[in-house]
């Protein structure tokens, strides 16, 4: 993009940045090795002069001094400081959490040690039905681990996606063997000399279990940002141009917290798009090109053989609209909240995800009764809108 | 290790010595060719690694999947008989000197 200063990328994680989707699925799978994550390769950064500074812990942001303070107790100087922290996993506050072979799922790290401790293995009891629970059980099920998924709510991936899209794939998981516990949270994890055997369910059954994963949601580190004074609600908060009140300072990706043109008040979102695209917008905000963050929000997650893909924040929509019939694996779900389209669920329909986006972002209106009319056609209502562009 | 070629609309060109096994995705990204957003990794999610086969190693690819198929709908350029997604071509000895020619856009 033409930023003519130095780049320095600091991250407490050991070797060269990756990219972690593949981490819950053909990584564990055996498809994808190490290097095959690597978002560049070495060579590259040598090209760009982008110093790259792994397995390095920044403990400080001295923002008068305008440097940040690493672990060696060094200080690196910044011009501009972006804040690209991301997440941790969300701790299971119960005994036995400890145990060995009781593991969660990040980093690299983590899915090494869960590769390696899933073999010979002959089940798994998977805490929290989220996207991670869920891909998880897929490939544990797909590898042929029985798996039980506890989740202390009503259904699965209740945060993010609608009911219908909920129960489509539960009936997925459970024709592959899975089995589900609703409304059920875990008290404890039972061991022998250290290992987990099992977990002890809020209702006081006790479920056998060789493996344990938690899968209980993350939260945003924002502490270096806290004690450097930057406020904090959720994640790190920044305005529409992803800046801190510090205008030295951006946040993004998961760990940051701003308005958005998508839906009301303030918005963290874990997604590999959202990280990428508020990269590149404070890139190019930092080259010159400064312009409010807009864009769609999109998410993917791979699930055996099956694709869900969302376009749009649906997760409180207040009126649904199928498009395709769930019966024939292929179909999507409009959302519209209060009236106004805001996306869109799709399940094996590619196309169907790729005209939504394309009608988000350019504005198009679209009404639950347009939506429902018999002869409604996705791809006319998307050509009708570039024609009138 | 099989090498791929990157051609730009400008016709400028990139060879690349690929991994084997390394879709021709992750070779271009992985070095800094430009012309291959992938901006979903190589997850077959985005169609932003679009790219034209060279008409003679098109029959030679292994063929394509439904995803594949669904998401080649999806790009920003014009689809065209030799589009394929890069993220599901994988570099094998087979492949070594396969050419792919990057379109104008990818968003």
């Amino acid at each position: 993009m033409g930023y003519g200063g130095a780049v320095t990328l600091i991250g407490d994680e050991p070797g060269l940045p990756y990219q972690r989707p593949p981490l819950s699925k053909a990584y564990l799978l055996g498809k994808m090795d190490a290097t095959a994550l690597s978002l560049r390769a070495e060579s590259f950064f040598e090209r760009q002069a982008i110093a790259v500074r792994h397995g390095c812990r920044v403990t400080d942001i001295e923002r008068d001094a305008r440097h940040v303070r690493l672990s060696d107790g060094s200080t690196l100087p910044y011009e501009h400081l972006v804040l690209a922290t991301g997440t941790r996993n969300r701790v299971l506050p119960v005994p036995g959490n400890d145990l060995a072979d009781v593991l969660s799922l990040r980093s690299l790290a983590d899915a090494a040690a869960l590769k390696a401790a899933m073999t010979g293995k002959s089940d798994a009891v998977v805490i929290g039905a989220g996207f991670i629970g869920m891909e998880f059980a897929a490939v544990a099920s797909g590898l042929g681990l029985a798996a039980t998924v506890v989740e202390a709510g009503p259904r699965v991936m209740a945060r993010a996606t609608s009911p219908q899209i909920g129960h489509w794939f539960e009936a997925r998981h459970r024709a592959r063997g899975v089995t589900f516990l609703f409304d059920t949270g875990v008290t404890g994890i039972e061991g022998r000399d250290g290992v987990a055997t099992g977990v002890i369910l809020s209702d006081g059954r006790h479920v056998p279990a060789e493996l344990v994963l938690v899968a209980v949601g993350v939260v945003a580190n924002v502490e270096l940002a806290q004690a450097a004074g930057l406020a904090v609600d959720n994640g790190i908060v920044v305005d529409e141009h992803l800046l801190t009140a510090d205008p030295h300072i951006s946040a993004i990706g998961d760990c940051a917290t701003s308005p958005s043109v998508h839906a009301p008040g303030l918005l963290r979102l874990e997604s590999v798009q959202n990280a990428v695209d508020q990269a590149k917008s404070v890139a190019a905000r930092l080259a010159g090109r400064p312009a409010p963050y807009i864009n769609v929000p999109w998410f993917w997650s791979d699930q055996g053989p099956d694709k869900l893909q969302i376009a749009g924040l649906v997760g409180d929509a207040t009126e649904r609209l199928p498009i395709g019939a769930p019966d024939s694996g292929r179909f999507s779900v409009l959302a519209f909240r209060d009236g106004r389209f805001v996306g869109a669920e799709s399940v094996n329909r590619p196309t169907d995800h790729m005209a939504v986006r394309r009608l988000l972002a350019a504005g198009t209106r679209l009404s639950p009764d347009q939506a429902a009319a018999a002869d409604f056609d996705l791809a006319t209502l998307v050509s009708a809108s570039r024609a009138a562009a | 290790m099989p090498n791929v070629t990157y051609v730009q609309p400008n016709g400028e060109t990139q060879t690349i010595n690929a991994a084997f096994g390394a879709s021709v995705m992750h070779a271009a990204t992985s070095n800094g060719v430009p012309g291959i957003e992938a901006e979903c990794g190589g997850a077959c999610s985005c169609a932003t690694c679009h790219v034209y086969v060279d008409e003679a190693w098109l029959d030679r690819l292994p063929p394509m999947g439904e995803d594949e198929e669904g998401m080649l709908e999806c790009t920003a350029a014009e689809r065209r008989p030799n589009s394929r997604l890069s993220c599901q071509i994988s570099m094998d000895d087979e492949l070594d000197g396969l050419v792919v020619r990057t379109p104008e856009t990818q968003s």
